[in-house]
């Protein structure tokens, strides 16, 4: 069987697990709701609107950071485990993309992408 | 000499026997194997987790120069299992506002996914449930799920603390996810294996630790891992004193404790991953044979969660900005600094192909 079946049976039984332990609570706890009990949490006041609003773009920009450079880091991978035995060639083309990609990030860096406020 | 591979070959020969016997087909049995393994692994992991909050709070306490627990047990030893028990009888307040599939999906998502990662975490000598061979990659990518969790926490909770937090603590992990992996990246160079299993075989003494030659990329992977695991300085996303505990506002009973197993699980792993790839794993730094492998392992692996729980009262909790300039600004250029070092290093002490 593949190594792989593992991992889908860790998933299942996982899940499996902590669903039971919230069935067991679910038997084991009490349960007397009240309409103030149920209000969402607000420091005591009464809530005021809905949560789902506009937030900063900052942290949409990290994301796309994010999805640009976790790429490359998965696109490395590959490279790295063979790297040995690619040779000389390999290496100053990797130099190449890293350093492509550093001029990037310091364009993202001179851009303002970076700063938070 | 005090393997457990051995008892563990016992019981499961017992057991193949015993199903076989039954007329269980072969696929089957296999099946069951990893179903029982998991389970197991769930009472570990929970054991060591127990273990970890009750050494936390002890740790805490000696460097506050308090007693910490004292009461449950020899010095509050059992103490984090009352404090389960009295978790599991929590009364489950959920608001009328959440989405509901989200916010009860959330705890399980975060759970499994730390998990998940001791499917290829080499205990000991033959202790890996499966040593995959994208070992390394595999970790990196089930740890990343944590944030898909953190996010429906703070998206499902419709609260503007738990979306605040959610946010907060996914850019955080995100931004320090990069500079984590680029810096595994040196290890792969110069292990040329993904399997973890393998990694720790070649580390079979004191001088072939793999920090001794990726000092940086061991610094760099550790304070990511830090930041990863969302614990001081790096604690911004569940911030007590602004955030009322970010993404965890809106859970109570055991979807908060699943939460907060996942954090020391999370501890954990990065103490495991740290250990496995730079300090041997389960090999004793004395050559191979010396003492029980496991027994290796977890001391080394209580260490470098002790030095996590020492950093908390040491460093002082950094501002928002500061925290995603580090990760961009120092760690990434570093990352990339330690993988054209590690290319060059190679190239001048080992030679290509």
């Amino acid at each position: 069987m593949s190594e792989f079946a593992a991992v889908a049976v860790f998933l299942l039984v996982g899940t499996g697990i902590v669903l039971f332990t919230f069935l067991l609570a679910k038997i084991i706890r009490p349960s007397a709701p009240n309409p103030v009990k149920l209000e969402t949490y607000e420091c005591g006041e009464t809530p005021y609107g809905t949560a789902e609003l506009q937030y900063n773009v900052r942290f949409y920009i990290y994301a796309l950071l994010f999805v640009i450079f976790d790429v490359e880091a998965i696109f490395l991978f590959p490279w790295a485990l063979v790297y040995r035995s690619l040779g000389l060639f390999a290496f100053v083309e990797m130099v190449i993309f890293i350093t492509i990609l550093v001029f990037g990030l310091f364009y993202a860096w001179r851009k303002g992408v970076l700063k938070w406020f | 000499m005090l393997e457990l591979r051995g008892i563990i070959d016992a019981i499961w020969s017992f057991i193949v026997g015993l199903l076989a016997g039954l007329g269980i087909p072969q696929w089957a049995i296999e099946l069951v194997g990893y179903a029982l393994i998991a389970v197991v692994m769930f009472g570990v992991v929970a054991v060591i987790v127990l273990f970890l909050v009750w050494w936390e709070r002890k740790v805490s306490a000696k460097m506050q120069d308090r007693l910490g627990p004292m009461r449950v047990g020899w010095h509050g030893i059992i103490q984090t299992i009352a404090d389960a028990i009295k978790l599991l009888q929590k009364e489950d307040i959920t608001p009328k506002a959440i989405d509901f599939p989200i916010h009860f999906w959330a705890p399980v998502v975060t759970f499994v996914a730390a998990f998940m990662v001791y499917v290829t975490v080499p205990f000991g000598k033959g202790l890996i449930v499966s040593d995959l061979s994208v070992g390394v990659l595999y970790i990196i990518a089930i740890t990343t799920f944590t944030v898909i969790g953190l996010l429906m926490a703070g998206w499902g909770s419709n609260n503007k603390y738990s979306l605040l937090g959610g946010f907060r603590s996914a850019a955080q992990v995100v931004s320090y996810e990069v500079p984590l992996s680029l810096a595994l990246l040196g290890v792969i160079m110069i292990s040329q294996t993904l399997s973890l299993g393998t990694i720790v075989t070649q580390q079979d003494n004191l001088l072939k630790w793999y920090v001794w030659r990726q000092p940086l990329g061991f610094l760099i992977f550790w304070i990511a891992a830090t930041a990863e695991c969302n614990r001081t300085p790096f604690d911004l996303p569940e911030a007590d004193s602004e955030l009322v505990a970010g993404f965890v506002t809106e859970y109570s009973g055991m979807k908060f404790a699943m939460f907060f197993l996942a954090e020391f699980v999370n501890m954990f792993t990065a103490s495991v991953v740290a250990v496995t790839l730079f300090f041997g794993g389960w090999m004793s730094p004395f050559g191979p044979d010396f003492g029980p492998s496991w027994m290796w392992f977890l001391g080394k692996t209580m260490f470098f969660v002790f030095v996590l729980m020492w950093f908390r009262w040491t460093y002082p909790r950094l501002r928002v900005d500061q925290l995603m300039g580090f990760a961009w600004k120092v760690l990434l250029p570093l990352a990339f600094l330690n993988i054209l070092l590690t290319g060059l290093g190679i190239y001048l002490f080992d030679g290509l192909k």
